[in-house]
């Protein structure tokens, strides 16, 4: 068995080598064809670019986007400061230069590569997936008899903050910086995944395509991780499957063939304000623009909000949607489950994270606020403030790095939710929700807990369980995710996640059941 | 201002101090040597097994003592002089004290078996001792075998805790099963089967005759009073414990097995305090035992002795019995008194039922003749502290007990429920017919 994982560990190795190499591989050459039809569907009017193009690009082949890339997004800055020089406004190119790059990079990628995707795909996505696997299932028998098996956490490297995790911290964040940031570097990548998204959708694959078949590979490997290791407990199980299923119907597949249908791409289950442009200009454009569909995605999105997102609150916890239903929330469960233990659970951290998750709630209702009264007014600006400004602030700042490159980079050093936490807007209004009407609360049982501190130690957002634990008080927080990960680890059964009356759901206790009867009623008598 | 010094920052000693703390402004110090910080001694487990670290076996901050106003002095106290109230710590330094909390919890048991204080042989209790584990069983490499002596609750957390780095173990046990003197014997059985399937060499009704040592004064091997030789690198006793009191001996303290208190938990000192696993009550009260080494009394009697300290002066009158342990991967759980064979009285009937596959079981203790329910032990089940706690209070018969037996699981969401089976069983062992009610909410916040 420990061969079986070995030998699964060096094909993932190999897998994912090969898969981080592709950004500096495959020839390139820029047809003509390609880059007249380029221009003609942008509509460049600039001809130093074309000239430039031309000259240093068409026809020429290139060896890895690394080298094609700087090229055209040197032609593009060189045309546009000209033209700003010049104030040849109309000949501006608006495209990003990264963007340009992509688009161009895309259409001309004409090697081994390109020629043999299929191949392509199983060295890298095929290897990863039977490497993984092969370094999982075994520990059906490695693992013992069910139960809960956290020998080892801290005595492993990668699960530690040793040097792996620090790598494994690198490439995350690097990872995800080129997919905000320099798409045309995830060319090669998006070939894997071409007759994937052509079967789906009809299209070749963008780099956020790549992205989303890759979040739902990832997601479902480690769910098999999820369900061996919590085999004995059937919340876990149920609930990991539900995440998976929403990736992957949800996000994934339904919003792939909406566009098949030429309909806009919609996730149905990414309510506004985690899904932050709803209501941008170009998205109600788009909605209004779509028919009967449009105007459904938009009553839905406002009544899923509004309606739906609240009243399950008030039933069943935050937990219904943040580690049920969610995209983030499903990786964190399933990629980010080895990681948990590392969420801080000073009060310092809890101070940061109220002011930071519910200004950011704030940043977003604002944002959207100035949204709508530009979108009904027509004017640019609000208060003299430049609505898109904000919107790009917001987009860059929370949407890419706190989500993204801090959401999931940060995964391996502080913990799985470092987002959910501290970053996500909607889970600062389902908090708000679920802290002052709710069902949902954690019970603390009697007097049986004995402060050992796993409760504590795997909370993934950082809460302190044990501190209300010990003193027999339920846990009412608004960050809870409801994950039960507290009650799973508990060695005695205090935790149990339930729904129950509102009454009697929050009690302070000084002393706890157990002793003298007369006692904690004097004591406890508030 | 007064001045109260505790001796121990265990869960009693640390229990106590927050609570004078919540009620009064008195000048409060907590002596220890073991650690700065309180720390959950029950998680100890948990740092060798690589579940946690040592930090987060302590439940509060460090700023936490500071900012309360506790004390806390990292020493031993070598001896107690009453009459000038001073304590006198290592390295000559005095505290004076005008009230004294005597907390210092328990020692690992050693019989005086030939070898018992060689290299290699050790308890586990304290910080030190976890410590000194890491330094005998680092590995499989470094410890080959590991003999364990004593079959209850540390024995078999010290085994799990070697073979969670593969250690193979040998625990001898004095019983005829595990731990069958608290046990009914259908769950010791079953606990016997569980110890064996995580591959764990259970020697039962096997006493410890001797260690052997090597040449450099190391453990090398056991031999049992079977004549069996077993070689290896690391014993651990693990037959009970002891009140740490040691130091109290010249101190005109009154002492038995521990610091001997009255039920306010005086000693016959005036001023001088006992509370944990190092009180012994001069006559037990209730079925409990004279010393009640548990996590949950000593936070009991911290709770309560607060109270006297701060003038509101109350016997330690504790509730119905609860207590709570992990076999391995089968938690266990117990309200009231479940008494094993060997020390159950004549009236006290059981209903037992087991799960077909898994390991599964229930004890329910109820009276022969008025079928009052006196107690119930789970295993693989959690149930509802509170519910079972007011039925107790009740005095329910052991009928009403299974009609409303879903009111008490405490199992996750999702789990499969057994009280059907259950029911059905009790139905056709004792002839009744019982329909097992849907769970309540109203019943169980009323505690009807």
């Amino acid at each position: 068995m420990q061969v079986i994982k070995k030998i699964g560990l060096v094909v993932f190795l190999v897998g994912l080598t090969i898969f981080t190499m592709l950004p500096f591989m495959g020839e390139f050459a820029v047809s003509q064809t390609v880059f007249n039809k380029v221009v003609r569907d942008k509509g460049i009017k600039s001809e130093i670019f074309i000239g430039e193009m031309e000259e240093n690009v068409v026809g020429k082949e290139f060896y890895g986007m690394l080298e094609l890339s700087p090229k055209i997004a040197q032609a593009l800055e060189k045309a546009n400061k000209q033209h700003r020089a010049n104030k040849e406004y109309k000949k501006v190119i608006y495209t990003a230069p990264h963007d340009m790059a992509a688009l161009i990079g895309k259409e001309s990628g004409n090697g081994f590569i390109v020629a043999n995707k299929g191949l392509m795909w199983f060295l890298t996505f095929g290897l990863g997936i039977i490497g993984a696997l092969m370094f999982i299932v075994p520990n059906v028998v490695l693992l013992g008899k069910k139960g809960i098996k956290n020998n080892g956490i801290y005595h492993e490297n990668a699960t530690n903050r040793g040097w792996i995790a620090w790598l494994v911290f690198v490439f995350l964040v690097l990872f995800y910086l080129v997919l905000y940031f320099r798409s045309e570097y995830a060319v090669n990548w998006t070939y894997l995944v071409d007759p994937i998204s052509k079967f789906l959708s009809g299209n070749p694959a963008g780099h956020w395509f790549v992205y989303g078949f890759m979040y739902c590979t990832v997601m479902t490997v480690m769910a098999v991780r999820m369900y061996i290791k919590y085999r004995h407990n059937a919340y876990q199980t149920l609930r990991t499957t539900s995440v998976l299923f929403f990736q992957i119907v949800f996000a994934f597949l339904i919003p792939e063939i909406m566009v098949r249908l030429q309909m806009p791409y919609y996730d149905f289950k990414n309510a506004f304000p985690l899904d932050y442009d709803f209501f941008f200009q170009w998205n109600l454009k788009s909605l209004l623009g779509s028919g009967a569909i449009g105007l459904f995605i938009l009553v839905w999105g406002i009544v899923l909000t509004l309606i739906i997102v609240p009243v399950m609150v008030y039933f069943y916890g935050k937990r219904w949607y943040c580690s049920w239903v969610c995209g983030c929330g499903g990786l964190a469960e399933t990629l980010g489950d080895p990681y948990r233990q590392h969420s801080s659970k000073s009060l310092f951290s809890w101070k940061v994270e109220r002011w930071l998750v519910h200004g950011v709630l704030v940043f977003a209702v604002g944002m959207t606020l100035m949204t709508l009264y530009s979108f009904f007014t027509e004017s640019g600006t609000v208060l003299g403030i430049r609505t898109q400004s904000v919107q790009n602030a917001y987009s860059l700042l929370i949407g890419a790095f706190f989500a993204g490159v801090i959401g999931t980079g940060f995964y391996p050093i502080f913990g799985n939710r470092v987002w959910c936490r501290f970053g996500c807007p909607l889970a600062a209004y389902l908090g708000i929700v679920q802290r002052f009407k709710s069902r949902f609360r954690i019970t603390t049982n009697g007097g049986q807990c004995i402060s050992c501190g796993n409760c504590s130690t795997y909370c993934e957002q950082g809460i302190d369980v044990r501190a209300y634990a010990q003193k027999g008080e339920n846990i009412i927080r608004s960050s809870c995710v409801g994950c039960g990960i507290c009650s799973a680890v508990c060695p005695r059964g205090v935790l149990k996640l339930e729904n129950g009356p509102l009454k009697g759901r929050i009690n302070p206790t000084e002393v706890l059941l157990g002793n003298d009867v007369d006692l904690m009623n004097l004591v406890n008598k508030k | 201002m007064e001045h109260i010094v505790i001796i121990g920052n265990g869960i009693s000693g640390v229990t106590a101090a927050r609570h004078i703390r919540k009620q009064s402004d008195k000048k409060i110090t907590v002596i220890s040597a073991e650690n700065d910080y309180f720390f959950s001694r029950t998680a100890l487990m948990y740092v060798y097994m690589g579940h946690m670290k040592f930090k987060h076996t302590q439940p509060y901050e460090n700023w936490f003592w500071k900012k309360n106003r506790i004390d806390l002095v990292n020493a031993y106290v070598t001896s107690v002089d009453t009459d000038s109230k001073t304590l006198k710590l290592t390295g000559a330094q005095e505290i004076t004290y005008d009230k004294l909390v005597i907390a210092t919890g328990s020692k690992s048991n050693k019989f005086g078996w030939p070898g018992q204080d060689l290299d290699g042989v050790q308890g586990l209790y304290s910080k030190q001792d976890l410590e000194l584990l890491e330094a005998n069983a680092p590995n499989k490499e470094v410890c080959k075998r590991a003999v364990i002596v004593g079959g209850g609750l540390i024995g078999i957390e010290l085994a799990e805790m070697l073979r969670s780095r593969d250690i193979p173990v040998t625990f001898l046990v004095r019983e005829k099963s595990f731990w069958d003197g608290v046990l009914p014997k259908g769950e010791s059985a079953m606990i016997n089967e569980h110890i064996r399937e995580h591959h764990i060499q259970l020697l039962l009704d096997t006493n410890l005759k001797e260690i052997l040592a090597d040449k450099n004064g190391r453990a090398k091997a056991v031999v049992t009073d079977k004549g069996e030789t077993i070689d290896c690198n690391l014993v651990g006793l693990t037959a009970g414990v002891t009140p740490n009191i040691d130091f109290l001996k010249n101190s005109g303290i009154e002492l038995g097995k521990g610091v001997k208190v009255n039920t306010y938990l005086e000693t016959n000192v005036p001023d001088v305090y006992a509370i944990g696993d190092c009180a012994e009550q001069h006559t037990a009260i209730g079925q409990r035992r004279p010393v009640e080494a548990v996590w949950y009394t000593g936070r009991m009697m911290g709770e309560v002795l607060a109270q006297t300290i701060c003038g509101n002066r109350r016997p330690y009158n504790p509730g119905h019995w609860f207590n709570s342990a992990k076999f391995l991967d089968i938690e266990y759980q117990t309200y009231g008194w479940v008494f094993s064979e060997r020390s159950k009285k004549e009236e006290e009937q059981h209903f037992h039922w087991r799960h077909p596959k898994e390991k599964i079981c229930v004890t329910i203790a109820f009276h022969r003749e008025t079928k009052q329910f006196l107690g119930i032990n789970t295993f693989g089940i959690r149930l509802r502290h509170e519910v079972i706690d007011g039925w107790l209070t009740q005095k329910r018969t052991v009928d009403q007990v299974m009609e409303h037996l879903k009111d008490a699981n405490f199992d996750p969401e999702f789990y499969t429920h057994h009280e059907g089976s259950i029911v059905a069983l009790y139905n056709s062992e004792f002839g009744t017919n019982i329909r097992p009610k849907k769970k309540s909410w109203k019943r169980i916040f009323n505690n009807v």
